[in-house]
């Protein structure tokens, strides 16, 4: 019998006084008291995630960049500046998605990957494999700690804690890039639709970040409303929404991926055909008006036909009502129905994202 | 360890049952139900006049975690719903043996009382319920 992983903070979420769940193999906060709470502190205010579970790993050689845009779905060609970072799928050659993940560029011999926690062991491996042709090093870094600052009041809370050199550099900080002062690495990045932090730091220091966050004024937070927050943000969560057996065009994410040249990257020739064929299946946003809550895998109809299902579903505290992704036939319609415990219910089909930046981005 | 008040009497399935003195009770969802189900974000009330026996499905409390069946401690008609439920789902999760009431029966049997778990055995369903 094999106890769940616990990350550095496993003792003061405890303390703070968080609901313990499983979550893919860790032992992590699920609330502190109330999810719902703790959304609207991210939406309106400032609160922080421990994301110790997910790995930090380090592309090290002459030719990293060659290797990447070899590995990645989305094309590293476009980063050129120190710090700036890309989100991509990296894709099996059947086309299939093997993970979703963020890389930084740090120099012409060293990119910084953040990938997730349930994939870590599989996604190393599969780097282990591609690397030795580009005589790349694949160094996962388990030595460090991140913890994620999201919401309006967020930078200013984090950059008020930080070393002045650090605090300078992050600062100027544009979204979707970088800064470190060679002890702490800062990524504008997030994954609630808010602005914020991402911090990686020696794992050592983790807990006194998470601290002197709290003093600050950062609610912690748990993963019942960072699902809540991703998922109002439109933002895909592996394993849910894609998985080994999905193509990102089959997900909703085609714009991660980099097709207009004629670069060879692993997974092109798959999703090339797949375009050829055509009637690929849509991956669409879905708001249930009135009572119920919509849940993944429940049965999507039009009319008689089943034409699909929910793939991420939840109730969404910014809108009131419940929300969802979902996979569908790519002729369905836009009167389509759910079915919840034997009933049928209507839907509306709606672009997402459904809320970001402390509001609705669809109309109520 | 959540508040189990002495005064009120329980069901296995987690139900607070309050003797009004009247021939009626009033009916709950205990604070341990509220903690197991998380944030609740709708709760679906009995028609008022509906009649119920013991056992029988008489209401549905959702949360961000899942939908779950509230059953009737006992048999009788139902003579007031807490409307402040509709728009305020969360009042159980804060108040669950208050202001989170669900409902109110007239009784047609107050020997089924007698049927019910008191504090001290309801404490100890919990606890082993959760081992």
């Amino acid at each position: 019998m094999s106890a769940d992983k616990k990350t550095i903070l496993n003792a003061v979420h405890r303390e703070m006084g968080a609901r313990m769940v499983p979550f893919g193999g860790w032992d992590m906060p699920v609330n502190y008291g109330s999810q719902i709470d703790e959304h609207h502190a991210v939406r309106n205010d400032a609160g922080m995630f421990d994301v110790c579970h997910m790995t930090v790993v380090d592309l090290k050689g002459a030719r990293v960049r060659e290797f990447l845009q070899n590995l990645l779905a989305n094309d590293v060609a476009k980063l050129r500046t120190f710090g700036k970072a890309l989100y991509s799928c990296m894709l099996k050659p059947e086309g299939g998605v093997i993970d979703d993940l963020i890389v930084y560029f740090m120099n012409e011999d060293w990119f910084r990957m953040v990938i997730n926690a349930g994939t870590t062991e599989k996604d190393i491996k599969w780097m282990q494999q591609q690397a030795p042709e580009f005589d790349v090093a694949v160094e996962p870094r388990f030595d460090l700690g991140m913890v994620a600052v999201q919401g309006p009041k967020a930078c200013e809370k984090a950059l008020s804690i930080m070393q002045p050199e650090l605090a300078v550099a992050a600062k100027e900080l544009k979204p979707f890039n970088a800064a470190t002062d060679g002890h702490w690495f800062v990524g504008r990045t997030g994954y609630t639709g808010e602005d914020g932090f991402e911090i990686v730091v020696p794992e050592n220091e983790t807990e006194q970040l998470w601290r002197d966050l709290a003093a600050a004024g950062v609610a912690p937070c748990g993963l019942g409303a960072r699902d809540t927050l991703r998922l109002e943000a439109g933002m895909n969560l592996y394993g849910s929404d894609m998985d080994e057996g999905l193509t990102p065009l089959e997900s909703g994410l085609s714009w991660t991926v980099a097709m207009a040249d004629d670069r060879q990257f692993i997974g092109r020739e798959a999703l090339e055909a797949q375009k050829a064929a055509g009637n690929i299946v849509k991956f669409i946003g879905l708001v249930l008006e009135g009572r119920g809550v919509l849940r993944g895998h429940q049965k999507i109809y039009e009319s008689d036909r089943e034409v699909g299902e929910i793939t991420s579903g939840g109730f969404s505290p910014t809108l009131e009502r419940s929300i969802a992704m979902a996979r569908v036939a790519d002729d369905a319609g836009e009167s389509l129905e759910v079915e919840i415990r034997g009933k049928r219910l209507p839907l509306r089909v709606v672009k997402m994202p459904f809320a970001r930046n402390g509001k609705a981005q669809i109309e109520l | 360890m959540s508040e189990i008040p002495s005064d009120l009497k329980y069901t296995k399935s987690h139900e607070w049952v309050r003797e009004e003195g009247d021939g009626t009770v009033t009916i709950g969802v205990t604070e341990h139900a509220a903690e197991l189900l998380g944030d609740l974000v709708f709760v679906e009330l009995p028609e008022e006049d509906a009649e119920f026996d013991a056992g029988d499905e008489c209401a549905v409390v959702e949360s961000v975690k899942a939908a779950s069946d509230v059953y009737s401690p006992v048999g009788g008609e139902v003579v007031a719903t807490n409307e402040l439920l509709a728009n305020a789902p969360e009042t159980i999760n804060d108040d669950a043996y208050g202001d989170g009431w669900i409902f109110t029966l007239r009784l047609s049997d107050a020997g089924e009382l007698d049927d019910l778990m008191d504090a001290e055995a309801y404490a100890e369903h919990c606890e082993n319920e959760d081992h």
